[in-house]
C-alpha cells in the first residue's frame, strides 16, 4: 500500500483512514434491526397484488365482487379507485435523457394494457396478508393476450408487434457515444477485429425485498411513509407530486434497509400505491414484497447485444472502436437512458481510443422496467473492450498484457479528458490513476510471469487452468450534490444528518469517521441520521458510488464549519485569540494550557440563548453548520483484475483457484470497509459471469422466480479474494476519496471470461455471451475439439 | 379460515404456549406472534436460509416449518444467542472480520455457525468445511469472506483449543 497521501485535511487523523468497527453492528448482529417488515404498527392493514400473468395483453375485465366479499378484506382497488387521490395518471418518473424519443412513464396500477408479467393491477388492502393473499385468489382478471416482444434486436425489426399500444413503435430512445475521424481509423492497412456479444445481467437481489408502510394522520394532514429505497428524497418528490401535497405534509423515512444494489434506487409503482390507497382509506397501510414479486415486480438489468468492429495498428494500438449496442429496456422508462449509456462510454476503460462511434437503440419489450444494479452497465462496456484486446492481442502474437500496456493512458497524461459529453454537459475526464502500475502490481502479484510453466504443468497432468486479465475504470461520486447537517445542543450530542442513505455500506460509520477527526471525537459517540426527508432538506442518497465522495465531503466542510464557529466562542468566553484556541477530545482550550477550556457541550449551551443576554461574541445562535458538497466532475476510479480458473472440459464447470484485485479508489476513509465493498462487488460480477440469468420464455413468460432457479454465488463457489490498493487521490474533493461500492462487479466478468479462454486456448475457444453456463462451455469445447 | 390449533413449546429458553393456525409457518409465529424480528424471512423457498433458526438444536429454515410443528420442540433464534448482554464470540469474530453489512442474512448466518460450532464437538474445520456450511446461507453484500474468516478465527487450525 502506497503511503497514505497529504490532503487538505488536518495532518494529525485519528480516523480517517482507519478500519473503525462499525457503528452499525452491533444491533445488526443481535437481531435487533429495525427492517421494513419489523416495524411495529399493529394497527396497519396490510396488502398484497394481483399482477399480470401475462407479458403483453388487454384488461378487458376484472371481476372483484369475491374478494370484496371476503370476511377481513377493506379494500379492493383497481386504477380507477386509485386516481381520485392522484394527480395524474402516470408517476412522472422520467429522467431528462436527449436520446428518449417518448417518455414511458408507468401508472401505479395497471391502466387498460399489461405490459409484463408482474406489473401490479389489483390492490387488495385486509387485516392481514394472508387474507389479503386468500382474497387475491379470488379475483378474476379477464385479459385479451396481446403479442409479446421479448428480444431488443427482432423487436426493432420492421414489422414487430409494439410492446405498447400507447407508442409509435418499440424505439424508446436514440443516442449515440461519437469522437474522432471513425472513418479514417477504419481505412488502410489495419488488424480489424469483428464480434458480436449478447450480455445478460440481472436483478441487484437485495435479501431484504422491497416494501413501504404509509399512514396518513388526518389530524395533522401529513402522510408518513418508511420505504426501504435508496432515494427518499427522490421518493419524497414523487409522492409530493402524484398526490397533490405539499412539502411540509410528506415525510419519507427509511428504516435499516437489507441492500439496495440498485434495486431499490429506482421509484417503483407500489410506492405510490400504498401511500395513496393509505390516503384513500385512512388507515395504516404496509406492503412487503415477497421473492416472487422481487423477480418480477423490481427493476433489473437485461440483454444487450454489441455488435463491434474494431481497428488496431499491427503494433496493437487501438485507431477506432465503432458499433451498435441493442438494448432490451423492458416496459418503461424509470430511470433514463444512463445504463446502456455507461456501458457504450466505460467500454474505453484505461486505454486510449482515439476514434469512436457507438449507436445506441433502446427497445421496448414485455419485460419488467429495466434499470442500474450494481456496476450499472459498465462490466459489459467493459466486457466488450477487454474481449476485443485478448482477440487482437491473440490475432496480432502480443501478450495479452503487453497489447494492453501499449494501449495504457500515463499518468503524465492526467487530467485526461475523452470528448465525450456526459449527462451533466460535462466532458469525459479521468481526473487521476496509475493505470499501467495497477496492471503491473496485479500480474506480479498473481504469478503472471511463472503462469505459462505451471500452466503447461497442470495440462501434462490433465488440468485446464488459465490466467484471465482485465482492466477497467468507474466513474464514481455522481453529483450534483449531497447535503450534511452537524448540530450539537444543549444535551451535547453530536448529530450528523444527511441526505445519504444506507443499505449495509457502513454509511453511518464513514459519516462518523469524517466528522471524529474533526471534532476529535470517537466515532462511537457521533448519532447518525441518514434516510429521513424531516432531517435534512434535501438529498439525493445511494447511487453511482457516491456516498463517501459526497457526503463524506460534505461532513468533512460541515465539520470544518462547525469547529470554526466552537472555536470562536471559546476564544470569546475563554478571553483568548482564536488563532490560540484548539480542539482537542471534543474539549476547545488555549494551546499551551491543558485544562483552560470549554467542552463542544459548554459551547453548545452558551450557543443556545439566554433570554435578554447576548450571545457570546454577537455569534449566530446554534452550535451547527450545514454544507452541501458540489461535485466538479465525477472522479475515476480504476482497477485490475486477475482470475486463475480451472475448467472441466467433460462438465463446463468453472472453478476459480484465485482471485487478485488491485484497487485505487483514491484516499480510503475505511479500509475494511473499502475492501467489503469490493469483495461484494467481485461476487457480484462472479454471478453475472457464471451463475446468475434471469430468463423468458419466447412469450415473456419469466422462468426463473427462485433463488433455486437463478442462482446467486454461495460461499462454497467463490474464491477467496486477495485485495491490494494503490491511492492516488483525486483533486476533485479536499478528502481525496473516489467510489468503491460497484468497482468490483466491473472487471469480473471480463477477467474470468480471459482466464477460460487462456485455459482452452488449444481449442481456441471464443466466448461472447454471458452468463457463461456449464452446458454453454460443453458446447464450446466441443466445437472447439471438432475443429 | 382461521384453523387453531394449540401448541407449547420453549423459545430462547422460556416456555410459550400458543393457540396457532394451522397454516401459519414457524417465522411468521416468531416474528408476528411473539414479536422476535431478528429472524429474517428472505425468500419463503427455503432457499436464501435468512430465516434460519435452530430446532432442538438442528438448523431449519422457519419458512419452511409450520408453526404447529414445534409443538413440544425447544426453539432457538437470534434473540436468544446473547440476549443483551456481551456479544457471542460468534457475532463479535464477525464484527471483527466484517462479515456482515447490510445484516438481513447475519441472524441465519449466526444460527448456521451456531449448529456448526456444535457438530464439530471442538474438532479444528478446514476453510473448505466452513464454507460447506455457510453454502446455504445467501449473501449479497460480502462475498462470504468476512464471515469464513471468523469463522476461521473460531473454528479453524490456529484456533485455541
Amino acid at each position: 500500500m502506497t503511503e497514505l497521501p497529504k490532503t487538505q485535511a488536518d495532518p494529525h487523523l485519528r480516523w480517517i483512514g482507519r478500519n473503525a468497527p462499525r457503528v452499525e453492528d452491533d444491533v445488526l448482529l443481535r437481531g435487533g434491526a429495525t427492517f421494513l417488515d419489523d416495524i411495529a404498527m399493529p394497527e396497519a392493514l396490510e396488502a398484497t397484488f394481483v399482477r399480470a400473468p401475462v407479458a403483453h395483453g388487454l384488461i378487458r375485465g376484472m371481476r372483484l365482487e369475491a374478494a370484496r366479499a371476503l370476511p377481513g378484506v377493506n379494500a379492493v382497488l383497481a386504477f380507477a379507485d386509485l386516481r381520485a387521490v392522484l394527480t395524474t395518471d402516470r408517476i412522472p418518473l422520467a429522467l431528462p435523457a436527449g436520446g428518449l424519443r417518448f417518455d414511458v412513464d408507468p401508472p401505479c396500477l395497471a391502466i387498460g394494457e399489461v405490459c409484463y408479467v408482474g406489473e401490479p393491477v389489483v390492490l387488495i388492502v385486509a387485516n392481514s396478508r394472508r387474507i389479503a393473499e386468500d382474497a387475491a385468489a379470488l379475483v378474476e382478471l379477464d385479459i385479451e393476450p396481446l403479442p409479446a416482444v421479448v428480444d431488443p434486436v427482432a423487436g426493432l425489426e420492421p414489422g414487430s408487434p409494439k410492446a405498447r399500444l400507447d407508442t409509435p413503435d418499440n424505439l424508446v430512445a436514440r443516442t449515440k457515444v461519437d469522437y474522432g475521424d471513425i472513418a479514417a481509423a477504419f481505412e488502410g492497412p489495419a488488424h480489424l477485429v469483428r464480434e458480436t456479444f449478447r450480455l445478460n445481467k440481472g436483478g441487484g437481489h437485495p435479501m431484504e425485498p422491497r416494501g413501504v408502510l404509509a399512514r396518513y394522520d388526518a389530524l395533522e394532514d401529513r402522510l408518513t411513509i418508511w420505504d426501504s429505497t435508496q432515494m427518499p428524497h427522490r421518493a419524497k418528490a414523487m409522492l409530493v407530486a402524484s398526490l397533490g401535497l405539499s412539502e411540509h405534509q410528506v415525510r419519507v423515512v427509511t428504516p435499516d434497509v437489507g441492500g439496495g444494489f440498485g434495486t431499490k434506487a429506482v421509484f417503483h409503482p407500489e410506492e405510490l400505491a400504498i401511500p395513496a390507497a393509505a390516503m384513500l382509506l385512512q388507515r395504516p397501510i404496509k406492503w412487503v414484497e415477497d421473492r416472487f414479486e422481487s423477480f418480477t415486480a423490481s427493476i433489473g438489468e437485461r440483454d444487450q447485444v454489441w455488435t463491434v468492429e474494431a481497428a488496431f495498428e499491427t503494433d496493437g494500438r487501438l485507431r477506432g472502436i465503432r458499433g451498435h449496442l441493442r438494448y432490451d429496456h423492458g416496459a418503461a422508462t424509470p430511470y433514463g437512458i444512463a445504463l446502456p449509456f455507461n456501458a457504450a462510454t466505460n467500454l474505453i476503460g484505461p486505454y486510449v481510443l482515439p476514434a469512436y462511434r457507438m449507436d445506441i437503440d433502446l427497445c421496448l419489450t414485455n419485460k419488467t422496467p429495466a434499470a442500474p444494479t450494481r456496476g450499472a452497465g459498465r462490466p459489459q462496456g467493459t466486457f466488450v473492450m477487454e474481449r476485443l484486446l485478448d482477440r487482437a492481442a491473440a490475432g496480432l502474437n502480443i501478450a495479452r498484457d503487453e497489447i494492453r500496456r501499449r494501449n495504457m493512458i500515463v499518468p503524465a497524461q492526467m487530467p485526461y479528458t475523452i470528448p465525450v459529453k456526459q449527462r451533466d454537459g460535462s466532458m469525459m475526464v479521468y481526473d487521476s490513476g496509475d493505470y499501467p502500475q495497477c496492471q503491473s502490481k496485479a500480474l506480479d502479484v498473481a504469478g503472471w510471469q511463472d503462469f505459462p510453466e505451471r500452466q503447461a504443468k497442470a495440462r501434462a497432468e490433465g488440468h485446464y487452468i488459465g490466467l484471465g486479465l482485465a482492466n477497467y475504470v468507474e466513474a464514481t461520486g455522481r453529483g450534483p450534490f449531497e447535503s450534511v447537517g452537524i448540530s450539537i445542543g444543549p444535551s451535547g450530542k453530536v448529530v450528523v444528518s444527511s441526505g445519504a442513505t444506507a443499505q449495509g455500506q457502513g454509511v453511518k460509520t464513514m459519516l462518523a469517521q469524517v466528522v471524529a477527526d474533526v471534532l476529535g471525537l470517537e466515532p462511537a459517540s457521533i448519532h447518525v441520521v441518514v434516510g429521513d426527508t424531516s432531517a435534512t432538506a434535501s438529498g439525493l442518497g445511494a447511487y453511482a458510488s457516491r456516498q463517501a465522495v459526497t457526503a463524506g465531503n460534505a461532513a468533512f466542510a460541515a465539520a470544518t464549519m462547525l469547529v470554526d464557529k466552537a472555536r470562536k466562542a471559546a476564544a470569546e468566553l475563554l478571553e483568548a485569540a482564536e488563532a490560540d484556541v484548539e480542539i482537542h477530545n471534543g474539549m476547545l482550550q488555549v494551546k499551551g494550557v491543558p485544562g483552560h477550556g470549554r467542552s463542544l457541550q459548554q459551547i453548545a449551551r452558551a450557543l443556545a440563548g439566554t433570554p435578554g443576554f447576548a450571545l457570546p461574541g454577537n455569534l449566530p445562535p446554534g452550535l451547527s453548520a450545514a454544507s452541501d458538497f458540489m461535485t466538479s466532475g465525477l472522479s475515476y476510479t480504476n482497477g485490475c483484475h486477475l482470475a486463475e480458473v480451472e475448467v472441466d472440459p467433460e462438465t463446463g464447470g468453472v472453478k476459480l483457484n484465485r482471485y487478485v484485485v488491485v484497487h485505487d479508489c483514491g484516499r480510503m476513509i475505511n479500509p475494511m470497509m473499502v475492501e467489503g465493498q469490493i469483495l461484494g462487488g467481485v461476487v457480484h460480477g462472479i454471478g453475472m459471469t457464471l451463475f446468475e440469468w434471469m430468463r423468458y420464455d419466447a412469450e415473456g413468460q419469466p422462468l426463473t422466480v427462485t433463488f433455486a432457479d437463478y442462482l446467486l454465488p454461495t460461499s462454497d463457489v467463490v474464491p477467496r479474494v486477495e485485495i491490494y490498493h494503490l491511492e492516488s487521490p483525486t483533486p476533485l474533493n479536499p478528502l481525496g476519496v473516489k467510489g468503491a461500492a460497484e468497482s468490483g462487479t466491473i472487471g469480473a466478468p471480463s477477467a474470468i471470461v480471459s482466464g477460460i479462454e487462456d485455459a482452452l486456448r488449444h481449442l481456441n475457444v471464443r466466448i461472447d455471451t454471458l452468463p457463461l453456463t456449464p452446458p454453454q462451455l460443453r458446447r464450446l469445447v466441443r466445437a472447439g475439439a471438432r475443429t | 379460515m382461521f384453523d387453531a390449533h394449540d401448541i407449547t413449546l420453549t423459545v430462547n429458553g422460556k416456555p410459550v404456549r400458543a393457540s396457532v393456525d394451522a397454516r401459519m409457518n414457524l417465522a411468521d409465529f416468531l416474528r408476528k406472534d411473539l414479536k422476535l424480528t431478528g429472524t429474517h424471512v428472505g425468500c419463503e423457498h427455503g432457499v436464501c436460509g435468512a430465516c434460519t433458526v435452530l430446532v432442538d438444536g438442528a438448523s431449519v429454515r422457519s419458512c419452511l416449518m409450520l408453526a404447529v410443528q414445534a409443538d413440544g420442540r425447544s426453539i432457538e433464534t437470534i434473540e436468544g444467542v446473547a440476549g443483551a448482554g456481551e456479544l457471542h464470540p460468534i457475532q463479535a469474530a464477525l464484527a471483527r472480520h466484517h462479515g456482515l453489512q447490510c445484516g438481513y442474512c447475519t441472524p441465519g448466518v449466526i444460527m448456521t455457525l451456531r449448529e456448526l460450532d456444535h457438530d464439530r464437538a471442538g474438532g479444528t474445520l478446514s476453510e473448505d468445511d466452513i464454507r460447506a456450511a455457510l453454502s446455504g446461507n445467501l449473501c449479497r453484500c460480502t462475498g462470504y469472506q468476512g464471515m469464513v474468516d471468523a469463522a476461521l478465527e473460531l473454528f479453524g487450525p490456529a484456533a485455541a483449543p
